[in-house]
């Protein structure tokens, strides 16, 4: 407390942390996760996927001008789109099942702004050195040395910044047609305006942002709240056995103090620059990094490891008690975690379930309303129908067009082919038909307000067929 | 209200002073960046209002120093779209329509085009969906007063019907026979029509009215009520009727006479809009 009159400052600039190199079992598994992620991310649009002469061959595609979505052998149409809903909210609830389950478990080790954070304090720890030589650095004044250890930093994370921009516009084309293309300077604007945003993004975020990305810009810390329980496993301080803490000098009498000797080893891998002794906090990440640093000085002591370690709240009155804490498939395998499950599932099923029985034709029936029919000469009774025939297949496909009830309505399409009522749809198109159908003046279908009928799709080649209900208007409106 | 702050007990953050009903506020401070990144929008918002139109004035709003306007980019999409079309409007304009196949640009340019010039042009009498009204034709079916082929189609719109602007128009003029006839011969010419046209109807009348038919109908619409395109005479013997086929409308149609007025399009389309319409037409599914 200040006894200046001034009133306190309401901002407060960024304190620079320096995350000091750590090894363990968690900084091995983040390590296997960046490599599998940053290669996932940077390789798949390199991968080919033959799918014939008339489609493309690259095996992840967002094809916004065709309207397509290719993924290895799944072709999604817009009308299709529910697939990529679906996804979505099986991301979600598999979002919700980890965080009810491990805590912030995506935040620490899969999140982008986590991986490519970690990877430009990979760089920043080649060039500049580890925690201690870091601080040295950004403490000295300027110098030779400094301008060239930071730009050369920066270089390399401008040279990682636009690859992860570049990498991006792939999804959305011919990866190796585009590469060519943006080094030839031809490619679309789009392009180059989409890498700079990314490359930018990518540089600030990693390089500079860092942890406030995820304290101020990012939801998500705020929503994980709803997701946990006291049964969530996080990443928390067993302080019962460390406290009080103490430098263990043999002067001030070790045997009172508790295991935590105070080393800051924890706080100093710390990528948020919190310390984890002082309970759950919003900005923790669960990157377990800290575990992995306590238990190396566990080790190193001589005392058990686990001081800092996986925890769930719900463990800690029977720990302070002296008793072990419930095993860790107990905090998986919960209610809640197993309804996150099933509803996951479900929708997974669901979705596999309709990519198997959705057809390779697309048909949809639109009466024309303006007007309902048309009076012909003979006194017959004419309606028109839109017709939007999809071929969802990679080959050219010619269909028979037909009705059920052909004894009362005939049928006549417009076409240019040879044979009556068939139309040819190029591969991997949508033909718009239109259709006539007429009853003779003293067929029911023409005296009666309304019939109902059913148009047929058939592939003249092979078995396929689809139909559309739709209803023909007679002349007693 | 704003005291000295004061340390809290409970979270052991400094308040920031600001007290309102015994509720004190925390000062968890903002990071900088912040502040920066909110006075950057300011500056951007200002020079949004300089740069683009925005500040209204007594009778306009000033102008945006980048000269941008929301009716200049669409005279300018307009221009664009016209400029990428000129090849193939003017590819239309050249068309020989007979002989145009449907696969070529120009077919495809017409139907869509003409759909517009319908729109804007026909629809009023016509209908947006060319069904027609009462005394304006249906142009879906496959009945035409003055030909259903392209050559004729374009004729009509060109030159229009029963107008005085245009020496061309197609023109002709029922007599109201209701100074002509008697009102007996005009019921049983009515029970005739009726007879024709496969209606039911009064067949002792019917016969009556045959001899006035012949002398008076048949030289425009045909002995057997099959009409003459030349003259624009309908058809009497089908099932579509322009005015109406009951016989309180045939009868008063061979009383007064009933006749409609097309403006001539030509005055007032550019040819490939003229050729458009006419395409579009003739693919409604009346075309001859």
């Amino acid at each position: 407390m200040s006894d200046s009159s001034l009133p306190p400052s309401l901002y407060a600039a960024r304190e620079p942390i320096f995350p000091k190199r750590v090894s363990g079992k968690f900084r091995t598994l983040k390590w296997w996760i960046m490599g599998l992620t940053l290669a996932i991310y940077y390789l798949t649009p390199w991968i080919r996927w033959d799918r014939g002469p008339n489609l493309p061959d690259q095996a992840v595609l967002i094809d916004m001008a065709g309207r397509r979505f290719y993924f290895f052998w799944i072709e999604i149409w817009p009308h299709e789109f529910y697939f990529v809903a679906g996804l979505l909210i099986m991301a979600g609830l598999g979002l919700f099942l980890f965080t009810s389950a491990l805590g912030r478990v995506w935040c620490g080790y899969t999140c982008p702004q986590t991986v490519w954070t970690d990877l430009f304090i990979l760089v920043e720890r080649w060039i500049e050195g580890d925690r201690n030589a870091r601080v040295r650095l950004w403490n000295a004044d300027w110098s030779l040395r400094k301008f060239r250890l930071r730009m050369t930093k920066w270089i390399v994370w401008l040279i990682i910044s636009v690859a992860t921009g570049g990498a991006w516009v792939f999804y959305f084309a011919d990866a190796p047609t585009l590469l060519m293309d943006l080094a030839t300077f031809s490619a679309a604007p789009i392009a180059y305006t989409t890498i700079a945003v990314l490359t930018a993004t990518t540089f600030v975020f990693g390089g500079f942002m860092r942890e406030q990305v995820c304290i101020y810009m990012c939801p998500w810390p705020r929503i994980q709240g709803a997701m946990m329980d006291e049964g969530t496993l996080t990443v928390a301080y067993r302080d019962w056995r460390g406290e009080p803490r103490g430098k263990h000098r043999k002067a001030e009498g070790a045997e009172n103090l508790g295991d935590c000797i105070d080393c800051m080893a924890c706080v100093n891998v710390c990528p948020t620059g919190i310390d984890i002794r002082d309970g759950q906090q919003m900005e923790c990440i669960t990157c377990a990094l800290c575990i992995d640093a306590c238990d190396d000085i566990m080790s190193k002591i001589g005392k058990e490891r686990g001081l800092i370690d996986y925890l769930a709240l719900s463990d800690e009155p029977l720990e302070r008690a002296g008793q072990p804490p419930r095993p860790v498939w107990q905090h998986i395998f919960r209610l809640r975690t197993m309804i996150y499950t099933a509803l996951w599932a479900l929708i997974g099923v669901g979705l596999i379930w309709a990519l198997f029985v959705r057809s390779d034709i697309g048909l949809s029936v639109e009466p024309v309303r303006n007007p309902q029919f048309v009076t012909l000469s003979d006194g017959s009774i004419r309606n028109s129908y839109a017709l939007r025939i999809r071929n969802l297949t990679g080959d050219d496909r010619t269909f028979r067009i037909m009705l059920t009830s052909e004894d009362i309505l005939r049928i006549n399409v417009e076409t240019d082919g040879p044979n009556e009522n068939h139309v040819t749809v190029p591969a991997n198109e949508t033909l718009n038909a239109r259709v006539y159908v007429t009853a003779r003046p003293q067929d029911p279908a023409a005296t009666q307000e309304v019939t109902d009928f059913r148009f047929w799709v058939e592939d003249v080649a092979g078995e396929a067929r689809e139909s559309a209900d739709t209803i023909f208007n007679g002349r007693d409106q | 209200m704003s005291d000295a702050p004061k340390t809290d007990d409970i979270t052991g953050i400094d308040t920031t002073g600001h007290e309102w009903d015994g509720i004190q506020e925390l000062n968890n401070p903002l990071p900088r960046w912040w502040l920066w990144t909110f006075y950057i929008t300011i500056i951007w918002g200002v020079g949004y209002t300089i740069a683009y139109p925005a500040w209204p004035l007594v009778s306009s709003a000033t102008a945006g120093l980048i000269g941008y306007s929301t009716r200049g980019e669409v005279a300018q999409e307009i221009a664009r779209v016209d400029a990428q079309n000129a090849e193939v409007a003017e590819r239309l304009a050249n068309a020989d329509l007979a002989a145009l196949p449907v696969d070529d640009p120009a077919y495809a340019y017409g139907v869509s085009g003409g759909s517009a010039v319908f729109a804007s042009h026909c629809s009023q009498c016509h209908g947006s969906g060319a069904a027609g009204a009462v005394g304006y034709p249906n142009l879906l079916d496959d009945d035409w007063l003055w030909g259903g082929s392209l050559e004729e189609i374009e004729y009509t719109v060109r030159h229009g019907i029963r107008n005085e602007t245009d020496f061309d128009a197609r023109w002709s003029e029922m007599p109201a026979f209701g100074d002509i006839l008697t009102e007996d011969e005009i019921a049983q010419t009515a029970e005739y029509v009726l007879s024709i046209s496969g209606q039911e109807h009064d067949s002792a009348l019917a016969a009556l009215g045959e001899t006035p038919y012949l002398d008076n109908c048949a030289a425009c619409h045909g002995d057997n009520g099959e009409g003459i395109r030349d003259l624009g005479a309908p058809k009497l013997n089908d099932a579509i009727w322009l005015y109406g086929g009951s016989r309180e409308a045939i009868t008063y149609t061979i009383n007064n006479a009933r006749f409609g007025v097309m403006p001539p399009w030509g005055q007032r389309l550019d040819e490939d809009e003229i050729k458009a319409v006419t395409l579009y037409l003739h693919q409604l599914g009346g075309g001859e």
